[in-house]
């Protein structure tokens, strides 16, 4: 049975339905633009992780910790080992990449891992030369933590797999060089020049890394900078990359190797997104504040227009909670209202969004607005919108709980 | 219904001793009743009469707790109301007193049949259907069994007050407040709402107190008390 509070309210709202409809719009716009920011907010916010992962991997483990922290980190927790992480001193490098990698099948949530060894080049085509940087990898291990495979934009990986000297180039490196797929280049190292063949090249939509990276099997590069063993980081995918950072602590407590999540590694890029998503929210809570604005002039107007009917409430029995509720549940019927259409309202423009054709590089790559639906966005959206609704309603409402219905019935009330 | 239960009629159900009231600030405060004491019993009918502005509806509000006196004391099926919370008036209002306003008698957005069914959905004691056949046999005792649906706009000014009575009726009061029930109504209506009243008094031990400037009305009730200037006289 509905509540007699409630259908006093439904019919209160009704007769006063202009009124009521500027509170439910601004409601809906409060709402559903809420959703909209924080979908493409966290929509770019999405695709640039996502990149960034493909790219470098969830955690990257290098730079040995010098020896002598060794007994004292073994003997304490690993909360101790961070308070004394100040004074840890870093050795460059990973000095036996097959040891880590055996004891990081330890870790479950680990996916892939895969050894690189880095360096400094000159990349010389028959057009000109540019400085670039060569990455040793193992294929088939680094396409386990890379999105390298999905990156390929000219030429095929299967001939990179098969040529010893196969190499896969940036596209804007590509570009400059005025390389295509099967040109072949000289790259020099530390005095050591060689002859590799383009066999792909790739992009990744992260300028920096299609500007200067270049893939090369690994005993390559080792010839190259003359290094037998060792690498220069491991690259490390996990299962679910949200729990990077406490699985790199784990791995720096376990392994004696520095280990950086990714969520450390682009922390000046994520706060950048999260100052984004934050300041478009509080943006477009503008209509939200308006609405409850509206709702508290609303109420109000009806508290005036009714006191007679909250004489009469009073007269029958109605007590001073039941008149506040009436007034609060006539704000939930708008906010209810508001919230369901609000969603409706956002979930559309977000896919309207999505559809805008927007071609975008720099960070990351796209050739469309991007959006994410996230039932957060939704919750956080009603949320505030209750919220702030709902405060504006208490006033009225008390205000009219507390009239004397004798000072109503003789048009002294105030 | 508790409230009507098996009482010997004659019991008293509404008592005031000595009520005062002023109304107004400063200057403009008036000592509006002056130490009104007042008895009603079930089962009988009074009429308070006396001229414009003596207090009547006053004195009415107070005695359906309404309104709170600045002296004296208000006692309800024996017990003191004038001192208690506002809660514990709120709850008699709902239980022992049914009150016909003088002006604005329905709330307007509300159909007939709705407004009657008001009360009865507050004190919760009856089921939805039954809540709704009692509606309509209340409007069918005043006359107005064909105008269940209409909104209170859509009713005439006699019409809105006979469906008043009918709610003030919905919760089985012991104790019927009503000021001029009857001022809006024609004399075969009047004669209608009367009996009805009369009838309920007698059947079901109600305490009825009505103000009327109609000689003929004040005449058929029990008690004729005559008040002038915040007092009753003689
Ligand atoms: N707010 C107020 N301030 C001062 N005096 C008031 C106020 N309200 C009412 N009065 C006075 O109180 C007196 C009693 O008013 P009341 O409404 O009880 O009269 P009544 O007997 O019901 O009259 P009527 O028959 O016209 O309905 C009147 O003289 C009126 O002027
Ligand atoms: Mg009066």
């Amino acid at each position: 049975m509905i509540s007699p509070n409630l259908r006093i309210a439904y019919r209160f709202l009704t007769a006063k339905k202009r009124a009521m409809f500027m509170s439910l719009s601004c409601t809906v716009l409060g709402v559903g633009l809420f959703i909209v920011t924080q979908a493409t907010t966290s929509g770019f916010e999405d695709i640039f992780t996502r990149t960034l992962l493909g790219i470098n991997g969830a955690i990257r483990i290098e730079d040995r910790l010098q020896d002598t922290m060794r007994s004292m980190a073994a003997a304490g927790a690993s909360d101790f080992y961070f308070a004394q992480r100040e004074g840890v001193k870093y050795i460059e490098g990973v000095e036996e990449p097959q040891r880590i990698i055996d004891a990081l099948r330890d870790f479950a949530n680990v996916r892939g891992v895969s050894a690189v060894l880095r360096g400094s080049i000159q990349i010389t085509s028959s057009f000109k030369t540019e400085d670039a940087q060569m990455f040793g990898i193992r294929l088939e291990d680094h396409l386990r933590v890379s999105d390298l495979g999905q990156q390929i934009t000219a030429g095929k990986l299967e001939d990179f797999r098969n040529a010893n000297s196969g190499a896969l180039v940036g596209r804007v490196l590509a570009d400059r060089l005025q390389l295509a797929v099967g040109d072949s280049v000289v790259i020099a190292a530390r005095g050591e020049s060689r002859r590799f063949v383009v066999s792909a090249i790739f992009e990744t939509g992260y300028r920096e890394v299609d500007k200067t990276n270049i893939y090369l099997h690994l005993p390559e590069v080792r010839s190259l900078l003359r290094k037998p063993s060792g690498a220069t980081y491991l690259q490390i995918n996990l299962h679910d990359a949200e729990r990077a950072p406490a699985d790199a602590a784990r791995m720096e407590a376990v392994l004696r190797h520095g280990a950086k999540p990714w969520q450390e590694r682009e922390k000046s890029w994520l706060e950048v997104f999260r100052a984004l998503r934050v300041s478009t929210g509080i943006t477009v809570t503008v209509f939200t504040l308006i609405a409850s604005l509206a709702m508290f002039n609303t109420l109000a107007m009806i508290v005036l227009e009714k006191t007679k009917d909250i004489a009469i409430l009073r007269s029958m029995g109605y007590e001073r909670r039941d008149i506040t509720r009436i007034f609060l549940w006539q704000a939930g019927i708008v906010l209810a209202i508001g919230a369901v259409v609000g969603a409706l309202f956002g979930a559309g423009v977000t896919w309207l969004v999505g559809q805008v054709p927007l071609s975008i590089s720099g960070i990351f790559k796209s050739d469309r607005f991007m959006v994410i639906y996230d039932w957060r966005h939704y919750a956080a959206a009603i949320g505030t919108a209750v919220i702030m609704v709902m405060v504006a309603s208490l006033i009225p409402a008390r205000r009219a709980a507390r009239l004397e219905p004798g000072d109503i019935v003789r048009g002294t009330a105030q | 219904m508790s409230a009507a239960g098996p009482v010997a009629p004659g019991e008293v159900a509404l008592r005031c001793t000595d009520l005062h009231r002023y109304l107004g600030r400063d200057e403009g405060r008036v000592h509006v009743l002056k130490g009104v004491s007042f008895e009603a019993r079930r089962g009988q009918v009074y009429a308070i009469v006396g001229p414009s502005g003596c207090g009547k509806s006053t004195l009415l509000y107070l005695l359906g707790l309404l309104d709170q006196p600045d002296g004296g004391q208000i006692e309800i099926n024996g017990r003191v109301m004038s001192n208690t919370d506002d809660a514990a008036r709120t709850a008699a209002r709902g239980e022992h007193i049914g009150f016909v306003f003088q002006f604005h008698f329905l709330m307007l957005e509300f159909s007939a049949l709705e407004n009657v069914m008001m009360p009865m959905r507050k004190l919760g004691r009856l089921a939805p259907a039954e809540m709704e056949a009692r509606a309509r046999h209340l409007l069918d005792a005043v006359g107005l069994g064909a105008k269940t649906h209409r909104l209170g706009t859509q009713l005439s000014g006699g019409e809105q007050q006979r469906v008043a009575i009918a709610r003030a009726l919905a919760n089985q009061p012991t104790i019927l407040l009503a000021d001029e029930p009857t001022g809006n109504l024609d004399v075969k209506n009047s004669g209608l709402v009367f009996d009805l009243i009369t009838r309920l008094a007698k059947e079901q031990g109600q305490a009825v107190i009505l103000v009327t400037h109609n000689p003929e009305i004040a005449q058929r009730c029990d008690h004729t008390r005559p008040m002038r200037d915040g007092l009753f006289v003689g």
